[in-house]
């Protein structure tokens, strides 16, 4: 009955969603003056109102990074929170222009949920904590444990499938809600605490001594997060995927937003066509020929915002890992702009 | 002894001419003492359950006072002025937390510099509200369009804007905290007074169609879950129309929990006009009143007095039930709430509970003043009947 529904919806979707599609976003996003962004209602260096009620977070700067390529102001973006059930709905109904909202990129949802992605902003992955007393230093080591685990999520699917193919026994306990869980595991409750590696790290901050707690290396499942679009429009999709790629070329070339005016003088033929000095590939993107010069502008290169929002510069100390760039063993790569 | 002397002879040794100074009460029967007692410890079972009362108000009390007050932190400019170290290794409620956010559980991601459109706001209804709640304002009929009509008007253009007069457009994704609580209450409440009277009256309607169409609609309405409409308005809504009919998602969760609370205060209004003898409905009758007279002078204030308690229990739920609201992303007060818990800058171990704790104050506060209100006003109307 269930699958029935879903289906029922999806057709809809696919007849329904055709009529918003159809008018360029490009253009309905220049004729609205802003940005209209969904997000995630609140998670910590994603996407999370401070206390001034300002968005802050990884896939916030996306959004502003995307606002700035088009009207070269960072701040002509809205934002919709929106709850992870109803995310696709929004996408597909028109009632945001791009998704960006920690969302995994799967085969389903990148073809039949009607979104389509390009990009993967965040590499995320299940990952475990323990307490630094147990002196476990593998996630294989855990037999016998219990792990708590937040219900009815992937998470706790990932969880029972990894230890039976490593044949581990296990205990799990499952709660509700991440507080909940973390409070759980906080007090004694269980062995290791599993969600994903990003969310370790804020939950362990909830804790009563985060520094007796340690994430495990073991990363159990492939969460590649990025932004995503409505399928059926391409130019739209470009210039999502490309802001993507330009905030990680400036990285690459060492433009950050403290420099990104003096290197407009730069000699360095890659910094030139990035900056727009040079060629003509914004208005290959229906931009102006300085599109990547505004996002960085705006936001900074993708080292920068990733600093700034989950790595060093944040409570949250996330280390780059597999988030780094190609070019110093992570998975992060741009295609050349040129 | 039945011979007696007169009373002024010289063999009466002794007698009082001035009144004795007056004893204080048995101390068995009256003061604190007395009182205790009687009801605290009148019989075995009594003292037992008053033991364990007391045990079990010490055991609570000295967990949470401790927490509040003495070992909890009042300033601070993030995390770190709340977690426990090793000169401070038992750690209260992070006040300092509730300080920093303080402005945002009132008005949620409304722009700072146009803040103070809602005190505007806040000021105007609290007039209102007095005017309306204190029974012996002067002009309560003038108050009444003032809360009824030019409240809600005004209300609309000092949120949303009104560019024309230089109040530029808050669009709803920035309401947020309380203000949106008090905005899904009220309209709750507001609504469903006047519509749950309609609905009530039209099932009891000898009018076939208005009493079939009052009877589904409540049927209906309380048939479902709230939670359900509420998904449904934000899940399959936008997918049926296109995106420019679509309706502002806070205006979604408007219409649904008016339409339920509608539903619901329905049933208590019905509840009030069944207790009511037929003679009354007869007496109306009689007088050569119409329907809606009738109604108006002789049911109505009857019934609605008789179901006052009902009628603050509906309001009360609904004002706690307005938190569901954060399930389609409507940033409520509980909503911007949670949110807070999740910022890095200040997730502690006891940041969840200081924010919980404040959460329930403020809505022990709310839910406690109206139903003292409502004690007041059915002290006040039960006059009559003792008279």
């Amino acid at each position: 009955m269930k699958i029935k529904i879903t289906g029922l919806v999806v057709g809809a979707v696919a007849v329904l969603a055709a009529n918003a599609a159809s008018a360029g976003t490009l253009e309905n996003v220049k004729q609205k003056g802003f940005l209209q962004c969904g997000s995630n209602t609140s998670l910590a260096g994603f996407g999370l109102p401070d206390a001034q009620g300002n968005w802050t977070g990884l896939d916030v700067d996306y959004c502003r990074a995307i606002a700035a390529a088009i009207f070269g102001d960072g701040t002509k973006v809205k934002f919709t929170p929106l709850a992870a059930k109803d995310r696709f709905t929004a996408l597909q109904s028109g009632e945001v222009d791009v998704l960006v909202r920690n969302t995994t990129w799967t085969i389903s949802r990148d073809t039949t949920n009607g979104a389509t992605f390009q990009a993967v902003n965040y590499y995320d992955g299940q990952g475990f904590i323990v307490r630094k007393s147990l002196n476990v230093k593998s996630a294989l080591e855990l037999n016998g444990a219990t792990i708590c685990v937040q219900q009815g999520t992937t998470t706790e699917l990932n969880l029972t499938d990894y230890f039976r193919a490593n044949k581990i026994t296990y205990k799990p306990v499952v709660f509700a809600g991440s507080d909940e869980t973390t409070k759980a595991y906080d007090s004694g409750r269980c062995d290791a605490f599993t969600t994903d590696a990003s969310g370790l790290f804020a939950e362990r901050l909830k804790m009563s001594k985060p520094e007796d707690n340690v994430v495990l290396p073991e990363i159990i499942s492939k969460e590649p997060l990025g932004p995503a679009v409505r399928q059926g429009d391409e130019k739209w999709t470009k210039i999502v995927m490309w802001t993507h790629y330009a905030m990680l070329t400036a990285e690459e070339l060492g433009v950050t937003k403290a420099n990104v005016d003096e290197m407009l003088k730069s000699t360095n033929p890659d910094v030139k066509r990035l900056l727009g000095t040079e060629g003509k590939f914004g208005e290959g993107l229906g931009l102006t020929n300085d599109w990547a010069y505004k996002i960085i502008k705006a936001v900074g290169n993708y080292g920068e915002a990733f600093e700034r929002n989950v790595g060093q510069g944040s409570q949250l100390k996330i280390a780059r890992g597999i988030n780094a760039l190609w070019s110093k063993g992570g998975l992060q790569y741009a295609p050349p702009i040129r | 002894m039945t011979m007696t002397a007169p009373l002024n002879s010289p063999q009466v040794s002794y007698v009082r001419t001035a009144s004795a100074e007056a004893l204080p009460p048995p101390t068995k029967t009256s003061g604190a003492a007395a009182w205790i007692r009687d009801n605290l410890f009148s019989s075995v079972g009594n003292t037992l359950l008053t033991l364990i009362g007391i045990a079990l108000a010490y055991v609570v009390l000295s967990a949470i006072i401790p927490f509040m007050f003495t070992n909890a932190t009042f300033t601070g400019a993030n995390r770190d002025a709340c977690i426990a170290t090793a000169n401070r290794p038992v750690i209260g409620a992070c006040w300092a937390y509730v300080a920093t956010y303080m402005n945002y559980f009132v008005y949620g991601s409304y722009p700072i510099d146009q803040r103070w459109r809602v005190d505007i706001l806040y000021a105007m209804f609290v007039f209102g509200a007095t005017w309306m709640l204190w029974l012996d304002a002067p002009k309560r009929g003038l108050g009444a369009l003032f809360f009824f009509v030019i409240l809600p008007v005004s209300a609309f253009f000092l949120l949303h804007g009104l560019p024309a007069i230089g109040l530029e457009t808050v669009t709803t994704e920035r309401w947020g905290g309380m203000l949106v609580t008090f905005i899904v209450a009220i309209v709750g409440i507001v609504v469903s007074l006047p519509f749950g009277i309609l609905l009530a009256l039209g099932r009891r309607s000898n009018l076939p169609i208005v009493k079939m169409f009052c009877v589904l609609f409540i049927e209906f309405v309380r048939g479902v879950p709230l939670i359900t409409v509420l998904f449904a308005a934000n899940f399959m809504l936008p997918l049926f129309l296109p995106p420019e009919w679509n309706p502002d998602r806070l205006l979604r969760a408007l219409v649904a929990v008016a339409l339920f609370s509608s539903a619901y205060m329905a049933e208590v209004v019905r509840a009030g006009l069944q207790a009511l003898p037929k003679g009354q409905y007869e007496g109306a009758d009689a007088m050569g009143l119409s329907y809606w007279q009738g109604m108006r002078l002789i049911i109505l204030p009857q019934a609605l007095k008789a179901t006052l308690p009902n009628i603050v229990n509906s309001n009360v739920a609904l004002f706690k039930d307005t938190t569901l609201v954060s399930t389609v992303g409507i940033f409520d007060f509980v909503t911007a709430l949670q949110a807070s818990f999740k910022n890095p800058e200040w997730a502690t171990s006891v940041t969840s509970t200081t924010g919980l704790l404040f959460a329930a104050s403020f809505y022990f506060v709310c839910c406690f003043g109206m139903s003292k209100y409502a004690n007041f006003i059915e002290k006040r109307l039960a006059k009559a009947d003792k008279r």
